[in-house]
């Protein structure tokens, strides 16, 4: 299933909440007045965060008509960038880097433990949880690989271990915090301790 | 002139413009794909590499400026690797299905390969498989053989201002789609056909009819509208194959609309082939000899000034003026061209024709519309109205609301009151328009209509005039006129004495015609009473349904011909085909009818018909060009002002004339039209 | 090695805070009214005399981009776009600066801004990096509280606002012009150039844009003097350069170091050695993925600087360093990353398009041992058709890799070509030969 193909089921309407009418008003002050087109990503965004993170046809009509712009434009848009789900993802949305720098790390295994804790396939929802994963290219955080995102927060420096007890956690509905794994501080090196004081100024 | 050295040649070339035309006026061709001179440059597919010199990668020569003093080379190893490097990309993924696409013979991709392919490919991958995309009655789409070059995207966001088409997706997972697969909502959908460099769109109507190298090839002239768009009659034996573009940068520039393309299906249909006569309230096929001594006979028979005569919107100048000679003969004085009743000054010519010119309407910095619709009326001129728009985004302004014409308008009024208050400058328009330098005001029939037509273009006149808006350079007053016979007929004076009382309107209207001769004239609101309607024509269309004697004659494919376009300019059309069964053209049946009458000594012939035509057209300067003028004189009327509603008269686009009421493809276009509130996105 | 006292990042732990006051506490926001009351051309010279290169990846000299600007304000404004798309596999520098030495950029931008005379700056950032985007934001909140941004920014007398745009994951868009593609509402397909977007950047207006660590070092260039900064590595190749160290490295880890440092110091000191040691090491891939992979023997002696690397056919670019030991299947890790450029390619031009795919295929039949000897030959064909033919970098970007592995690695990958069908095996037969007879050949 790829989440570039629009869903089977779609919702009739779509509308900004009030909260979100607001943030756009927000938004489309950070751009010129004419260039209000420029406020489709974070648009983008706002509709798929309102949707249980993934966006309908409903939404891209009422963007375009919201930013007078022809609807395949917003439709080009949204199939282009990969972070728009146009498929309903789980609510834990699990996105395994499997980028060679987290690959030679172990991101294989990662992906191994995702299939047999939450699905087989790919953008697949979880029986048991309200999870679903995918692979992903680099994430940008490759000194700390390998590495999983989670909605929007990084889980770093994994091994088997740890991406199993955090999938459980997400099957729990009981995610652990996000960060490193092996305990160390942010992407300083590990072996030379910090205190040694070598890095610091 | 700045100089660049194209293959150690040096020419000049002007500023402005890419290395690829500047190789063009060195002859030397180079490969594109995606670089099209009408469309804005995207510089994609990458086939026009050359090697610049002191530029250690090859440039895309479509994309780069030419500068002074550049040196291009074009034959050289380098930019043979890269064009051959291009072209085996292009290949990988492309399917090799020539022998079953459309588009072979005439496939860019076909040709050029053969100067620039590798005769084996090297990719052994699975190829890549497109869904085909649902793009309307059309466009047919195989989306695998898709280039990417994005021209489609390019002309439906440009130039036909209706941003449809697009790329979604992204990489090698691109596909070329319509907004949720639905059909595209313009009159000039299908030139993208034709510029699609492969066989990804191709003609739906046409899908494996023929082969290019099949069909005879005639160059001729459009008679759906007033546009005078220029034309390819493809036809294999009798049957028109197709219609295509020709390239007339002062008319159509390289498109033309969907219903000039299309409706050449409706030229096999619904044909009258032989005489009919009604016996017991019946049509019933009959012979020339006998259709034309009943018609005879009816003539003798009644009064001249009970017989009228309608000449239809497509009949060409040779025809009419045939015609014209018959009915003075005959001392018949009820001849009418229009089919309804607007205003129309005949005294001179430049109050009857669109005197800016098409191409004048790309200098024109404002434009106002006056009663008419010209994306329906004149979809050609529509699109050159577009494109000023989106090239310099001059103001346009309507007085009516004619609805959606792919470009923003606004609406200053809707009716007559508007139109003396912006010539009382009394609106903030007024001023506008006074400060402008190259206006462009378009009067449609729909204005002209109204009981204050005279009113409204007799003091438009005026008005410009007095602010040298009419001058030898520059005529801002322009007359929209729909159908493509009515400029040359006002020229050829069939327009009846307007100032009589008991007009040709009049009398039809209250049945005082005993006989009424209709020439290919289908578009008439007929009452019938007790007339005897005599029709002639091609098509067994709504004049030949209420007809009492039908004569077959011959299309505007099928027989050579003097068209004069909206702006005066007088073309020729061209037979491509032949009549078909017993038709014959106009004139000849006329000479069939003096004939019987034993008028030898009137009888016409095609070449003398011409001749006569030609002196006839005043302003008059060579075939294909543009009137020409000593002095603009003005004779003006005076005019009642009344004040009224300015309705712009809804065209049925796809169903305005014999011939496209008779094709299939016009019936579907109009039907998806109808039902496109049904369809596409409105449901979501 | 980088003295302390050279040390630009302080804080690329988070050791010290990141809020402003603690950023105060290291220098930054010092003299910053000072710095641009000496006016354009001064801070345009000195970062030139520094000859700083851009961070980014291309290392084009930042002051000589600057000075492309035009010199007033005409009829169009002027706009500062910070590149934080940060997507080259093997870098996450840039990441470490948004989050914990925000204010270093926020004060970069706003000279930066000034000498380049936008009154606008978007900061472009990636859109996975939500919580660093968060973060950002927070800072520049604070630097508002301050008055170091908005009207009179700082004193300055220069109006400054800065907004962030989120990416939505396309690599393509750290390209610049795919950037202002973005952040105008489009698709994230790289311009045709010229223009170059100096002149006709975002909305048409001409533009500055540059990498997030090119501006966060410019205040303390300034503060310190272009000449410092020019003292710190060699000629050309100046200053301080965050590396992150990735891989089977010990511990993997970003580090601020002098420019020219040599790769073997930077993955034993800083990076804890290779994993399984020195001689377990297979390659390298020095700046990103991008960049061509060196082989062990260049590993052990090369500098990390722009022109050393380029001197052995690879380069800095954003300084990414990939460790890959004996212990991987290089030709799957050279085969994923070929994945990864097939996935992000934007789709307009034709070689990137096609070739990207093929590439990958390719590779991907060789790690399987599917492929034959003639497809060495053909993916070398295919990289060199790639090469030079597209609109923007992406094309290179995708194909260097593969020429590194042919170049370094051709003994390995032949070795997988071995076990190659029979039929196809290399017999030079003629196109188009009836394949019975090709089998009665082989019978
Ligand atoms: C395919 C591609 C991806 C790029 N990605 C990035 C990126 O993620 N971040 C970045 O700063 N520059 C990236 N660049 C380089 C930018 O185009 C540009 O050179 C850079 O932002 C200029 O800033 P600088 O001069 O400060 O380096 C990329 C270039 C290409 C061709
Ligand atoms: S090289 Fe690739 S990424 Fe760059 S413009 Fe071409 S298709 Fe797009
Ligand atoms: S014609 Fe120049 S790139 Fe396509």
């Amino acid at each position: 299933m790829s989440l570039k193909k629009v869903h089977d089921d779609q919702p009739k309407e779509f509308e900004f909440s009030s909260e979100n009418l607001k943030k756009a008003d927000d938004i489309l002050k950070m751009y010129p007045e004419k260039n209000k087109k420029s406020a489709v990503m974070p648009f983008l965004y706002l509709a798929q965060r309102q949707n249980n993170n993934w966006i309908p046809l409903a939404a891209m009509k009422y963007i375009a008509n919201f930013l007078s712009m022809p609807y395949i434009s917003v439709y080009e848009v949204a199939t282009f960038y990969s972070m728009y789900n146009l498929a309903p993802v789980g609510k834990y949305f699990v996105q395994v880097c499997t980028t060679t720098p987290c690959l030679i790390r172990g991101a294989d295994k990662i992906v191994k433990l995702c299939k047999e804790n939450i699905s087989p396939k790919e953008n697949e929802i979880s029986k048991k949880g309200n999870c679903s994963w995918m692979e992903v290219e680099c994430l940008g955080a490759c000194v700390s690989a390998p590495m999983i995102q989670i909605n929007e927060s990084y889980y770093e420096d994994l091994d088997e271990k740890s991406t199993k007890a955090i999938l459980e956690s997400l099957i729990k509905d009981k995610p652990l915090k996000p960060g490193s794994f092996r305990g160390r501080k942010n992407t300083s090196p590990e072996k030379k301790q910090l205190e040694s004081g070598e890095y610091r100024a | 002139m700045p100089k660049i050295t194209i293959n150690g040649k040096e020419i000049e070339f002007e500023k402005g413009m890419t290395v690829l035309q500047a190789c063009e006026l060195a002859d030397v061709e180079i490969p594109r794909f995606c670089y099209h001179e009408k469309l804005s440059i995207a510089g994609n597919c990458r086939m026009c590499l050359v090697e610049m010199e002191k530029s250690p990668k090859p440039i895309a020569s479509c994309a780069m400026p030419a500068t002074e003093g550049m040196n291009i080379k074009t034959n050289t190893n380098l930019v043979e690797k890269a064009r051959k490097g291009v072209m085996e990309f292009l290949l990988a993924n492309h399917p090799l299905d020539c022998p079953v696409c459309d588009q072979g013979g005439e496939c860019d991709l076909q040709d050029q390969s053969m100067y620039y392919g590798v005769d084996k490919s090297r990719f052994v991958e699975n190829k890549r498989q497109v869904k085909e995309k649902y793009m309307g009655p059309l466009i047919k789409t195989q989306m695998t053989r898709c280039i990417h070059c994005t021209r489609c995207v390019r002309f439906a966001t440009e130039v036909a201002g209706i941003p449809e088409i697009g790329a979604i997706g992204r990489g090698e997972n691109m596909e070329i789609t319509t907004y949720l697969e639905k059909a595209m909502e313009s009159e000039l959908s299908a030139n993208v056909i034709d510029l699609c460099p492969v066989g990804a769109l191709t003609s739906k109507p046409y899908a494996f009819e023929a082969r290019p190298w099949e069909l005879k090839k005639t160059e001729s002239i459009d008679v759906m509208d007033a546009v005078g768009s220029n034309i390819r009659v493809d036809t294999y034996n009798w049957e028109v194959k197709r219609i295509l573009p020709k390239l007339n940068n002062d008319i159509n520039e390289e498109w033309i609309s969907d219903k000039t393309r299309y409706s050449c299906d409706g030229l096999l249909k619904q044909r009258l082939e032989v005489p009919y006569v009604k016996k017991n309230n019946k049509l019933q096929k009959s012979n020339w000899d006998e259709a034309i001594s009943i018609l005879i006979e009816k003539i003798n028979t009644t009064n001249p000034n009970e017989i009228g005569g309608h000449i239809g919107d497509m009949v060409n100048l040779e025809n009419a003026l045939a015609f014209k000679k018959l009915f003075s003969i005959l001392k018949v004085t009820n001849l009418e061209f229009r089919e309804r009743n607007f205003y129309i000054n005949s005294k001179e010519k430049s109050n009857y024709i669109f005197n800016s010119s098409i191409k004048g309407i790309e200098e024109a910095d404002l434009v106002l519309l006056i009663g008419t619709n010209p994306r329906h009326e004149a979809t050609m001129l529509n699109a050159r109205i577009r494109k000023a728009y989106a090239q310099r985004q001059i103001p346009i302004f309507s007085v009516g609301d004619p609805g959606d014409l792919t470009y923003d308008y606004t609406v200053i009024g809707n009716s007559t009151d508007t139109i003396k208050k912006i010539l009382n400058k009394e609106l903030e328009f007024s001023k506008k328009l006074l400060s402008s330098k190259k206006p462009i005001i378009i009067i449609g029939e729909s204005a002209l209509e109204l009981k204050s037509g005279q009113y409204i273009i007799e003091e438009f006149k005026k008005f410009l005039k007095k602010n040298n808006f009419i001058n030898k350079d520059w005529n801002s007053l322009n007359f929209l006129p729909q159908n493509a016979s009515t400029v040359g007929l006002i020229d050829l004076q069939i327009l009846p004495n307007q100032k009589e009382k008991n007009s040709f309107f009049e009398k039809l209207k209250n049945n005082e015609f005993k006989v009424l001769y209709l020439l290919s004239s289908d578009n008439l609101d007929i009452k019938k009473n007790n007339e005897f309607i005599i029709y002639q024509g091609s098509h067994g269309d709504r004049g030949a349904e209420i007809a009492d004697l039908i004569l077959p004659s011959a299309a505007f494919t099928e027989q050579n011909g003097l068209y004069e376009n909206l702006e005066g300019r007088v073309q020729e059309c061209k037979k491509a085909s032949y009549p078909i069964g017993e038709a014959l053209e106009d004139w000849r049946v006329f000479n069939l009818i003096l004939k019987k009458l034993k008028k030898n000594e009137n009888l016409s012939n095609f070449d003398s018909l011409r001749k006569e035509v030609l002196e006839l057209i005043p302003n008059f300067t060579k075939l294909n060009d543009l009137p020409s003028y000593n002095e603009i004189e003005f004779i003006n009327l005076p005019s009642n002002f009344v004040s009224e509603k300015v309705i712009i008269k809804e065209l049925d686009y796809f169903f305005t004339n014999a011939i496209s009421r008779a094709s299939k493809t016009m019936s579907e276009c109009r039907q998806i039209k109808k039902d496109s509130k049904k369809t596409g996105t409105d449901n979501l | 090695m980088l003295k302390p006292e050279n040390r630009i990042f302080k804080n690329l732990y988070n050791e010290f805070g990141w809020e402003i006051e603690y950023a105060k506490k290291r220098d930054d926001w010092k003299d910053t009214k000072n710095i641009i009351s000496k006016g354009r051309e001064w801070i345009i010279n000195e970062v030139k005399i520094s000859e700083l290169r851009g961070r980014g990846g291309a290392g084009f000299s930042t002051g000589l981009k600057w000075s492309f600007a035009p010199k007033e304000i005409g009829s169009r404004p002027h706009y500062l776009v910070i590149n934080a798309d940060e997507s080259e596999p093997g870098t996450c520098k840039d990441r470490d600066i948004l989050r914990y030495e925000p204010q270093k950029l926020i004060e970069g931008c706003l000279i930066a801004g000034y000498a380049v005379n936008a009154h606008v700056c978007y900061i472009y950032i990636r859109g996975e990096y939500f919580n660093e985007g968060k973060r950002l934001q927070e800072a520049i909140d604070q630097a508002y509280e301050k008055k170091y941004l908005g009207k009179n920014a700082c004193g300055s007398g220069w109006d400054f606002d800065i907004h962030i745009h989120y990416g939505a994951g396309a690599y393509i868009c750290g390209e610049e012009t795919a950037l202002l593609e973005s952040i105008e509402g489009n698709k994230g397909q790289p311009r045709l150039k010229p223009p170059f977007p100096a002149l006709v950047g975002l909305y048409g207006c001409p533009t500055i844009v540059n990498n997030v660590e090119t501006i966060a070092v410019v205040p303390t260039i300034l503060r310190r003097g272009g000449k410092w900064f020019a003292s710190i590595g060699k000629p050309k190749n100046t200053g301080t350069k965050i590396f992150c160290i990735s891989g089977n490295v010990n511990s993997p880890c970003n580090v601020e170091e002098e420019m020219g440092i040599p790769l073997k110091e930077l993955i034993e000191k800083h990076a804890g050695g290779v994993v399984g040691g020195w001689e377990n090491l297979q390659a390298v891939i020095p700046g990103g993925s991008s960049m061509p992979l060196l082989s062990k023997k260049i590993s052990e002696t090369i500098r990390m600087d722009f022109d050393s690397l380029i001197e052995n056919k690879s380069g800095l670019g954003t300084a990414g360093i990939v460790v890959i030991n004996k212990d991987q299947d290089i030709v799957s890790c050279m085969a994923r990353i070929a994945r990864f450029y097939k996935h992000e390619s934007c789709g307009q031009c034709t070689p990137c398009r096609e070739g990207a795919g093929w590439m990958w295929r390719i590779l991907d039949r060789v790690e399987k041992r599917k492929a034959t000897y003639g497809d060495i030959e053909l993916l070398s064909d295919v990289t060199k058709q790639i090469e030079g033919h597209t609109i923007c970098a992406f094309g290179e970007g995708s194909a260097w890799p593969v020429q590194g592995l042919l170049r370094h690695f051709r003994k390995e990958v032949e070795n997988r070509c071995r076990e190659e069908p029979l039929i196809k095996k290399k017999l030079n037969n003629p196109y188009l030969v009836d394949q019975h007879l090709l089998e009665n050949k082989n019978a």
